[in-house]
């Protein structure tokens, strides 16, 4: 079974469907991306392998272990990561202190994460005193990423990390998942810039409606016709 | 036909209640605590309006009240000549000039163009230039006024109209007031209009109790004239002595009772008038749109609804009901107080009502001011049942016995308390939920 | 020498006071605005609080006194107030656990919190007169003055002169020392990060497995803490009166407001501005300005902006001017 897999997950707000027998899984090691046109439910489906939302049908497993019923809080104790896609950073606090806040599940290794994540991010090492409200958005995003990493996270689910900032950034900031993701993490993200995300990615989701259309590798989604037509603008 | 039947248990309940107060305590007792179960009813009416209908949560309650019971000294009491020869002219022109300022006021922000900071600016001179004259002229006056006769009059007194217009003036300067205010508070989040409201209110107390000129401050207004009976006059009229005996009714208690009663039946009138209106506004399109409001301003803005202005209707509206009923208890209890105006007395404890009976329910904010007033009152008689069956292994004497015995009337703030909490957790919506 | 006159007057009359009662509202001010950063309503049961971590301090003090314990120069309230700090905490956990979690829980509309409050407030009101009673309490006694202002004439030679009370030094020394300890919390411990954390953005705060009990227990015991200090000061310094703490609700919320609810430094600041504006404004200037200005020009009438009674519609004005200009306060609250 694969590291995180998440089968025939059925659910939506209130009486609204949004998800249908939609599957995801991802393998240690890899990236996973889902992609899709608005409205097709990623931010739902990611919502819903986090425990954001009451699933009625469908189960998910993380690390051989049913997570189906666990409350968000109990998964990041698991080693889930999550970095939402808005109000994903303490606006009022600083950078250092955003980091800070990420080590809770795991106060022992405090100061070497930070270390990790500066040297990850060396930006945020030299703006580390200062308030998230002065920050860029681009550099928002990395502190986002950071403390969610922050968690000892061994997946890290992020929801379009690239919504909103500049094209330079976020070449950049696929580069820096690459990296993380050499690490021996897990990434499932959702993305909008889906050329990009797919090119990058182990494997990738396409969904309509809340469905699965096609599940491939990040290539072979790249290189199919029907797909570029229809999803990544030809 | 079962919210009939629903309606009529409570209120059964209730009248049960106030029938064993008159068998067991005194009717005189039941039909006082009747009398202000009605008024309390009217204040509950008033902002259920602003709570029910529109979701405005006024804590300025006791201010409007305040401003009923002003009224009916100003409306009731005989003019007295003397302070009036002294200062009404520098009084008068006081009036004169504060309605200058205003209207230059209301010149500078609506007619002329002009910068945000100009503006202020202009209005602030002219308040604090307007303030500046007031003081001249009015203080001197003021401390002549109130320097004559202090323990007798010290003050303008009314113009001695029949005590019972001071209802509409009342519910006229209310409403008037309540405009002001809304014009700078609505439109805030609904704590900080909260907060807001309450400091009015404090304010409007702090005047009364401060500018004796006007209502003779702390030393309060002692007995406004009655729009019924005096007991006095009962008892020595004829055909009420006659009855008396016909019946073998107690002459004393009787006439009292009968006194009462006259209040009974005019607060009841009222109450029913208000009622009636208040159930038409709300099954009207008026009130459809009022609850639209409440329930999405989002959207209802959207519809091009102007929610302010609607807002303010309703907080006039409301609170010129509540002044009514000041008025109204003012004229029961045929004196002004100013310092029994107590926060946690009036405004918190309509809350309490208004929330029991079920917030947007007439009905419920009947039987909440019905009920709530009725355990106000017997909670003391209750509380000392209370004290004593637990303290009664002590001896008379026992300072610990004696203190709580002291105490016992507070019990009343306690189940307040407790009695909202309880509903607010267990059942929200009230006796009567909204709609039912 | 007429100067340092007039300014003596002024500091005896405005200065010391204003910082004193400032001190008791910033106190207020501080636990209302974590309240409102960190459990989101306004807590009208606030004073009630402060109220009643006062009369467990006044219990404890008279029982303290009746077995000789004093406190040499200094007021013996000051030796129980630690355990009036423990029985007020306790009081507002029972209350966090029987009243607010629920509606916290519920993600209730904040203003049907504020109205639980105001079930509390009922209540305690209820509890603090059926223990204590309704009545005045005096349980000041210390020293009176650190100086009088007999002893600074004499010192100075001065006509005019001012004195310190011993609860006027207490009050100010206590809010400053309490102040500085809670930014120095808030802002450089594992908790107090967390409690800012969780003020800021509370569904990250819970992502990052900050303990939202712990945050919401912590700040009850700050609050509750901050209250009975508030409390047992203000009653020190004047008097305590059950029925004062309602009113004080209103020039501690302006403070809080003005300040921008939700921030700690400005609900410090707001205290002392709402205290000091309050006595500048109701201060009569006559004798100052006789100092100062010369002789024929020496006023005769009081030279008061407004009566002394209107001492608390001052922060009512100050509140009005606020919510007109600036409703989110002189520093933009909401976080801590």
């Amino acid at each position: 079974m694969a590291f995180l897999s998440a089968t025939d997950m059925l659910g939506g707000y209130g009486e609204t469907t949004i998800l249908n027998s939609c599957t995801i899984s991802v393998n240690k090691g890899e990236i996973a991306v889902i992609v899709g046109p608005n409205g097709a439910g990623k931010s739902t489906a990611m919502r819903a392998i986090f425990g954001m939302l009451q699933l009625k049908k469908g189960q998910v497993t993380f690390n051989d272990q049913d997570i189906t019923n666990l409350k968000p809080q109990e998964r990041v104790r698991l080693g889930m990561g999550f970095v939402p896609q808005t109000n994903n950073v303490f606006n009022s606090m600083t950078v250092l202190e955003n980091l800070e806040m990420g080590g809770f599940i795991n106060p022992k290794n405090i100061d070497k994460n930070i270390e990790d994540i500066f040297s990850l991010f060396p930006i945020l090492h030299e703006k580390r005193a200062q308030t998230l409200n002065e920050l860029s958005g681009g550099q928002r995003q990395q502190v986002a990423v950071g403390r969610a990493l922050m968690t000892n996270p061994k997946l890290l689910m992020l929801d379009e990390p690239t919504a909103g900032v500049s094209p330079i950034v976020v070449k950049e900031l696929f580069q820096k998942i690459t990296e993380i993701s050499s690490k021996g993490i897990a990434i499932l993200m959702v993305e909008q810039n889906a050329k990009q995300a797919l090119a990058i990615a182990n494997k990738g989701f396409v969904l309509v409606q809340g469905e699965n259309k096609y599940t491939d590798k990040g290539s072979s989604l790249l290189k199919n016709k029907e797909v570029r037509k229809a999803f990544l603008g030809g | 036909m079962t919210y009939w039947s629903r309606r009529f248990t409570v209120f059964s309940i209730f009248f049960t209640a106030l029938f064993l107060v008159g068998l067991f305590q005194s009717w005189n007792v039941a039909f006082a605590i009747f009398n202000i179960c009605i008024i309390s009813a009217i204040m509950a009416l008033g902002v259920n309006i602003q709570v029910g209908y529109a979701g405005i949560f006024n804590a300025g309650i006791m201010g409007f009240a305040a401003i009923g019971g002003l009224a009916a000294v100003l409306i009731s009491h005989p003019p007295v000549t003397e302070t009036l020869s002294i200062g009404g002219f520098s009084i008068l022109l006081c009036g004169m000039m504060i309605g200058l300022v205003a209207a230059i006021c209301v010149f500078l922000s609506t007619k002329l163009q002009l910068s945000k900071i100009t503006r202020r600016l202009l209005i602030s001179l002219t308040i604090i230039i307007g303030l500046f004259f007031i003081n001249l002229i009015g203080a001197p006056a003021v401390e002549k006024i109130e320097a004559f006769e202090p323990a007798a009059t010290g003050f303008l007194g009314g113009i001695g109209m029949p005590i019972i217009f001071s209802w509409i003036v009342g519910a006229i300067v209310a409403g008037f007031i309540a405009w002001l205010i809304g014009k700078i508070t609505l439109g805030l989040r609904s704590d900080y209009l909260a907060i807001a409201t309450l400091g009015i209110a404090e304010t409007i107390i702090y005047v009364l109790k401060n500018e004796d000129w006007l209502t003779r401050g702390v030393k309060n207004v002692n007995a406004l004239p009655r729009p019924v009976p005096y007991e006095l006059s009962l008892q020595e009229s004829k055909w009420f002595i006659e009855f008396c005996e016909r019946y073998q009714f107690p002459l004393v208690e009787t006439s009292s009772i009968v006194v009462k009663l006259c209040y009974s039946s005019l607060f009841l009138i009222v109450l029913f008038v208000l009622f009636t209106l208040f159930e038409i506004a709300l099954k009207s399109p008026w009130g459809r749109m009022m609850r639209a409001i409440r329930d999405n301003e989002v959207s209802a803005r959207a519809m091009g609804k102007n929610i302010k202005a609607r807002h303010i209707e309703i907080f006039i509206l409301g609170s010129a009901v509540v002044g009514l009923a000041g008025a109204m208890l003012t004229t029961l209890e045929g004196q002004f107080t100013p310092i029994a105006y107590q926060p946690l007395r009036f405004t918190f404890t309509v809350w309490v009502m208004v929330i029991i009976g079920g917030t947007g329910n007439n009905y419920g904010s009947i039987i909440g001011g019905f009920l709530v007033w009725f355990l106000w009152v017997e909670a003391e008689p209750f509380g000392l049942l209370l004290v004593e069956f637990f303290t009664s292994p002590l001896s008379e004497t026992n300072s610990l016995r004696v203190h709580l015995i002291n105490n016992a009337a507070h019990m009343r703030y306690i189940m307040m308390g407790l009695l909202l909490l309880l509903v607010l957790r267990f059942s929200p919506k009230g006796i009567f939920p909204e709609g039912r | 020498m007429d100067y340092f006159n007039a300014l003596a007057l002024i500091t005896n009359f405005i200065v010391i006071p204003g910082l004193t009662y400032g001190s008791q509202l910033a106190l207020g001010a501080l636990g209302v605005t974590l309240i409102y950063a960190v459990l989101r309503f306004s807590n009208f049961a606030h004073g009630e609080l402060m109220s009643f971590g006062a009369m467990v301090c006044i219990l404890f003090t008279w029982l303290g006194q009746s077995y000789g314990f004093s406190f040499s120069f200094l007021p013996t309230a000051l030796l129980f107030l630690p355990i009036a700090v423990v029985f007020c905490v306790l009081y507002c956990i029972v209350i966090e656990k029987f009243v607010f979690s629920f509606y916290r829980k519920q993600k209730a509309d904040p203003i049907i919190t504020l109205i639980a409050s105001i079930g509390v407030m009922f209540l305690t009101a209820g509890l603090i007169r059926f223990i204590i009673g309704p009545g005045d309490q005096s349980f000041n006694d210390g020293v009176r003055f650190i100086f009088s202002v007999k002893d600074f004439k004499n010192f100075t030679g001065l006509e005019q002169g001012f004195g310190l009370k011993t609860t006027q030094a207490l009050t100010i020394g206590i809010t400053i020392f309490l102040s500085i300890s809670l930014f120095w919390f808030l802002n450089s411990t594992k908790t107090g990060k967390s409690m800012r954390a969780f003020s800021d953005n509370e569904e990250l705060a819970l992502l990052s497995g900050i303990d939202p009990n712990r945050v919401v227990l912590v700040t009850w015991i700050i609050a509750g803490a901050l209250a009975t200090f508030a409390g047992v000061l203000y009653g020190l310094d004047k008097i305590y009166k059950p029925f004062i703490f309602l009113q004080m609700l209103l020039p501690i919320f302006s403070a809080a407001i003005l300040g921008g609810v939700g921030n700690p430094i400005g609900a410090f600041i707001g205290g002392y501005v709402i205290a000091l504006s309050e006595l500048i404004v109701t201060f009569a200037y006559k004798r100052v300005l006789g100092y100062i200005l010369p002789e024929n020009l020496a006023p005769e009438s009081m030279m008061q902006f407004l009566a002394t009674d209107y001492k608390y519609a001052v922060s009512f004005i100050i509140l009005v001017i606020v919510l007109i200009i600036r409703p989110t306060g002189i520093f933009s609250g909401k976080t801590i």
